[in-house]
C-alpha cells in the first residue's frame, strides 16, 4: 500500500499556508514532518486526514480499500484526545472501538487490533480503567488516545505532536508502538520537533509560503 | 480479536454513550426539567388565581416551556463533540453522518425530551388541566418534542463554531419550531373544546416530527461537514 499526496496546497483563512507538497509513503515506512511554528505541519496532517479540503492537489491511497477515502484508512491524533471526562477509561475506550471498527475490515490490511485491555497495558493505564476521564492527568489523557490507535486498526496512523504532554518513558513507549505499528506494515506520519527513532523513517521539512 | 463486528454495534454504542452522557454530570437531561419546571410554576403567580384562565392556557403554556426547555440543552449537541476533537473522528470514520447526527438527536431526545414528556402530566396540576387536557398535552408533547430537537439540530450544527451560540441557535430555530407548536396546542386544545377534531392537527404533528426527521439530520450533516474546514 502507498499513501500519495501530489502538489497539495492549503488555505487558512484566506492565506496561503502551503503549496507544492508532494509525499509518497510505502507501507512499513515513517515520516516526520518539521517545520517552524504556523508553517503548517497540523494543516498537512488535517488535509490528509480528510478533514480539510487542499485547495490544489489532492491525497490518494494506492492498493487500499477503494471503496474508502484515504481518511477512512486513517487514524488521526492531534492537539485534542477525544475524550469524555464524564466517561470512565474503559467506557471511552471502548466507545471509539466500536465506533471506529468497520464490519468488513477483516485484515485489517495485515494489522491486528489489540484487545481494549491489552491496549490500556501497553499505553501504562490499566490500573485506571475504571476511573472516569476527568482524574487522568494530562499524560494520561494522551496515552488514552493513543491506546484508540491500537484497538481499531487501520493502516496509516496521523500524529500530530504525539509526544506532547508525554515524559520520557512514555515518548520511548509511544516509539515502541510506532516501531510495531512500522513492522507490522503500518504507516506513521508525525509532525513533531523530536526526532523519531524508528526505521525506515524520512522527513519532509516545511518551508514558510512565500 | 474483534472479529467482524455488525453494522449496528457503532449505533447502539453511540446512542449509549450520547445517553450516558446526558445524564451523567455535566449532562442536560435534569437541568431541562428543572427549566421546565421552574418556567410552569411562575405562570400562575404571573397569570393569576384564575382556574378558568389556567385550564384554557395551560396546554398551550405546557408546549411553551416544553419548546424552551428544548432549546436550553441543544447548544452542546455538537459543540462539546467539537470542543474535544471528538466531531473530526466521527467525520473521518466514514459513517454516514446523516446517521450519526440521527442517532445522537434521538438519543438527545431520550436524554432531555423524553424527561420533559413525563414531567408534564405532573406539571398540568399546576394549571388546573383536566385529565382529559393532561393526556393531550402529554400525547402531543411526546410525539412533536423530537420534531424540535430534529431541527434543532440545524442550528445546533450552523452554530457548532461559535463560542457563544446558544442564543443564536434560539433565534435561528424559534422561527422553524412554530409549526410544531401551533399544531400541538391545537391538537391539545382540540381535545378539550368538543367540535374541533382532535385527530387532524395530531397528525399534522405526526407529519412534522417525520419530516425533520429527515430534513434536520441532512441539513445538520451538511452544516457540519463544513464547519470542519
Amino acid at each position: 500500500m502507498r499513501l500519495i499526496a501530489e502538489n497539495l496546497a492549503c488555505d487558512r483563512g484566506g492565506r496561503r499556508v502551503f503549496a507544492g507538497v508532494r509525499l509518497s509513503l510505502e507501507s512499513g515506512a515513517a515520516l516526520v514532518v518539521t517545520g517552524p511554528n504556523g508553517v503548517g505541519k497540523s494543516s498537512l496532517l488535517r488535509v490528509l486526514a480528510g478533514l480539510v479540503q487542499p485547495a490544489e492537489g489532492h491525497v490518494a491511497i494506492e492498493g487500499g480499500d477503494d471503496e474508502a477515502t484515504p481518511g477512512e484508512h486513517c487514524h488521526y491524533s492531534g492537539h485534542l484526545d477525544a475524550l469524555k471526562p464524564a466517561l470512565s477509561v474503559a467506557e471511552n475506550l471502548l466507545f471509539w472501538r466500536a465506533f471506529l471498527s468497520a464490519p468488513d475490515e477483516p485484515a485489517c490490511f495485515g494489522l491486528a487490533p489489540c484487545d481494549p485491555e491489552a491496549a490500556l497495558e501497553r499505553v501504562g493505564i490499566g490500573h485506571v480503567a475504571d476511573l472516569p476521564a476527568a482524574y487522568l492527568s494530562a499524560g494520561q489523557r494522551r496515552r488514552l488516545a493513543l491506546a484508540r490507535l491500537l484497538v481499531t486498526a487501520r493502516p496509516v496512523w496521523l500524529l500530530d505532536e504525539p509526544t506532547a504532554a508525554l515524559d520520557a518513558a512514555s515518548e520511548e513507549a509511544l516509539t515502541e508502538l510506532m516501531r510495531a505499528h512500522v513492522n507490522a506494515g503500518g504507516m506513521v506520519i508525525a509532525a513533531t520537533h523530536q526526532p523519531l527513532d524508528l526505521d525506515p523513517v524520512s522527513t519532509l521539512r516545511l518551508e514558510a509560503a512565500t | 480479536m474483534s472479529g467482524p463486528t455488525p453494522a449496528g454495534t457503532w449505533v447502539g454504542a453511540l446512542f449509549a454513550r450520547e445517553l450516558r452522557l446526558s445524564v451523567r454530570v455535566g449532562g442536560g437531561a435534569l437541568i431541562g426539567v428543572l427549566f421546565f419546571l421552574a418556567v410552569i410554576t411562575v405562570i400562575p403567580f404571573g397569570v393569576g388565581p384564575d382556574l378558568n384562565l389556567l385550564a384554557r392556557i395551560g396546554p398551550a403554556v405546557l408546549w411553551i416551556g416544553a419548546l424552551l426547555a428544548t432549546l436550553l440543552g441543544l447548544d452542546r449537541l455538537f459543540q462539546a463533540d467539537r470542543d474535544d476533537g471528538s466531531l473530526d473522528l466521527m467525520l473521518m470514520a466514514g459513517r454516514p453522518l446523516e446517521l450519526v447526527v440521527l442517532v445522537k438527536c434521538l438519543a438527545h431526545w431520550a436524554g432531555t425530551g423524553l424527561p420533559l414528556v413525563i414531567a408534564a402530566p405532573v406539571l398540568a396540576i399546576f394549571l388546573n388541566l383536566e385529565p382529559l387536557a393532561t393526556g393531550a398535552v402529554t400525547l402531543t408533547l411526546a410525539v412533536g418534542t423530537p420534531a424540535l430537537t430534529l431541527i434543532g439540530a440545524i442550528g445546533a450544527a450552523l452554530t457548532v463554531s461559535l463560542r457563544r451560540g446558544g442564543l443564536l441557535l434560539a433565534v435561528l430555530v424559534i422561527p422553524f419550531s412554530i409549526p410544531v407548536l401551533i399544531f400541538g396546542v391545537s391538537a391539545a386544545d382540540a381535545a378539550i373544546t368538543d367540535p374541533t377534531p382532535f385527530l387532524t392537527p395530531f397528525l399534522f404533528l405526526c407529519a412534522l416530527t417525520l419530516v425533520a426527521s429527515v430534513v434536520g439530520p441532512f441539513a445538520a450533516a451538511m452544516a457540519l461537514r463544513f464547519s470542519s474546514d
